[in-house]
């Protein structure tokens, strides 16, 4: 839908910015027009976008969840309950057939990062239009340019939820190897395998890049292949109206499977991890 | 595409939705769960018990009719026997009786025959002097042969 004041690439990289707002070095407190003036904000700014739809998302989640847990029978369950349950029944066969541990946290954060992820990674599946121009409609409203007003509804195309995610876990891991291990048995795990203790450098550095792919790849898969996901999105939806269909159905239905997988597999490997952590090698 | 703040935001919103369902969701839910499959368990037990307990039922039933079958059996066969024997009792009485009534009339008899050979004796002494007096005709003092005509019909 690329509109006649708009190129193409301008769309696309419309489609690929977040809402940006942060302390502008020139403008203050503000959001970004653009994605260089995001750039320069740094660090310390926020992606509204990404944010308010995760933590919408996520509230969804746990109102869902927590509506069913209040009401919860033993007896005969009704279809909200049902369908909660085989989620928290998928997710605990996965735990259970993976982390041998007694821990009470690692089901709920099992849980928590499979529906919360598959739910975020489910906004991929709304025409990437819609959202997008309701918010630049509101944003005219407010008196600012629709083209100025960014809004990316998926928030694992957004590279900081998802590593923020990655982060927390890794931290988990980090603190869950040290509990289980002690910090000498866990620094000495990183020291002394796999080549025994004269070849501690080595040995170091081999398993510090070990430990931080962790989080890095965590972070980067789902990422990447939410993010390419999106931009095929995007690139469907430059062709004439009529003609999107034919690639952005097809397109859509086999999404199904990706969000749920990367869903799936960011729940597996956390888990994986932490198996891990508590496991002695 | 910016690394900010957004990566600090996003974690702790996570750290809150996980803490929220550790909390308040997981345990109720598996706690249903875990109940409901006991509660599963506890009634495929009982249908199993129930089962050995019908299956005890009939087997007593099967046992309790046929002792019942026996018993009757029994009590047919000794009413059987105790008729046959009323049977034989009663034979056996009506023949005292029919003997009893025999003799009696038997009895009767002989004593209706003796009372009419008293009486024939009487009206042959009679007869007999009659046929003598006219015989003889006149000749004959009755009270003199009166003892003869008795000595004669007493030899009758």
């Amino acid at each position: 839908m690329a509109s006649g004041t708009q190129t193409s690439s301008e769309y696309i990289s419309h489609h690929l910015t977040n809402l940006t707002f942060g302390s502008h070095p020139v403008n203050g407190m503000s959001f970004a027009h653009n994605a260089q003036e995001a750039a320069e904000m740094g660090f310390w700014a926020i992606n509204v976008d990404t944010l308010g739809w995760s933590i919408a998302l996520g509230v969804l989640f746990t109102w869902l969840f927590r509506k069913v847990a209040k009401t919860a029978t033993s007896g005969v369950p009704g279809s909200t309950q049902n369908f909660v349950e085989t989620i928290i029944e998928f997710v605990d066969e996965n735990v259970k057939g993976i982390f041998h541990h007694k821990n009470d946290l690692i089901a709920p954060l099992s849980l928590t990062i499979f529906v919360w992820i598959f739910l975020m990674n489910t906004m991929d599946l709304i025409p990437v239009d819609w959202i997008p121009f309701v918010a630049g409609q509101i944003g005219a409203s407010f008196g600012a340019d629709p083209h100025h007003v960014y809004m990316k509804v998926v928030p694992t195309t957004d590279v900081n939820a998802t590593a923020g995610m990655a982060l927390s876990v890794f931290a988990l891991i980090i603190f869950y190897s040290i509990k289980q291990k002690g910090l000498g048995g866990f620094l000495a795990e990183l020291s002394f395998q796999p080549l025994g203790k004269w070849m501690l450098p080595f040995n170091l550095f081999l398993e510090l890049v070990g430990l931080l792919a962790k989080p890095i790849s965590l972070a980067l898969r789902l990422f990447g292949n939410m993010y390419a996901g999106e931009m095929i999105f995007i690139l469907i939806a430059l062709l004439p109206f009529w003609a999107q269909w034919v690639l952005s159905v097809p397109w859509a239905i086999f999404h199904i499977l990706v969000i749920t997988l990367q869903a799936f597999i960011f729940m597996v490997l956390t888990i994986v991890y932490m198996a891990m952590a508590y496991d002695h090698h | 595409m910016n690394i900010n703040l957004t990566i600090i935001g996003q974690a702790i919103a996570f750290f809150i939705f996980v803490v929220f369902c550790m909390k308040f969701v997981w345990p109720p839910i598996t706690a249903a769960l875990a109940e409901r499959k006991k509660k599963i368990a506890e009634g495929l037990d009982a249908a199993d018990r129930a089962e050995r307990d019908l299956q005890l039922a009939q087997e007593k039933a099967t046992e309790n009719m046929r002792k019942g079958k026996e018993e009757a059996a029994a009590i047919i066969e000794q009413a059987n026997k105790r008729a046959n024997q009323i049977i034989e009792e009663a034979k056996e009485k009506a023949v005292e009786e029919a003997g009893r009534v025999k003799a009696a009339a038997t009895a009767e008899l002989e004593q209706e025959v003796n009372q009419a050979r008293e009486a024939l004796r009487g009206q042959v002494a009679t007869l007999a002097l009659a046929g003598a007096e006219k015989i003889l005709e006149a000749s004959i003092d009755e009270k003199a042969h009166a003892q003869l005509v008795e000595k004669l019909a007493a030899e009758l």
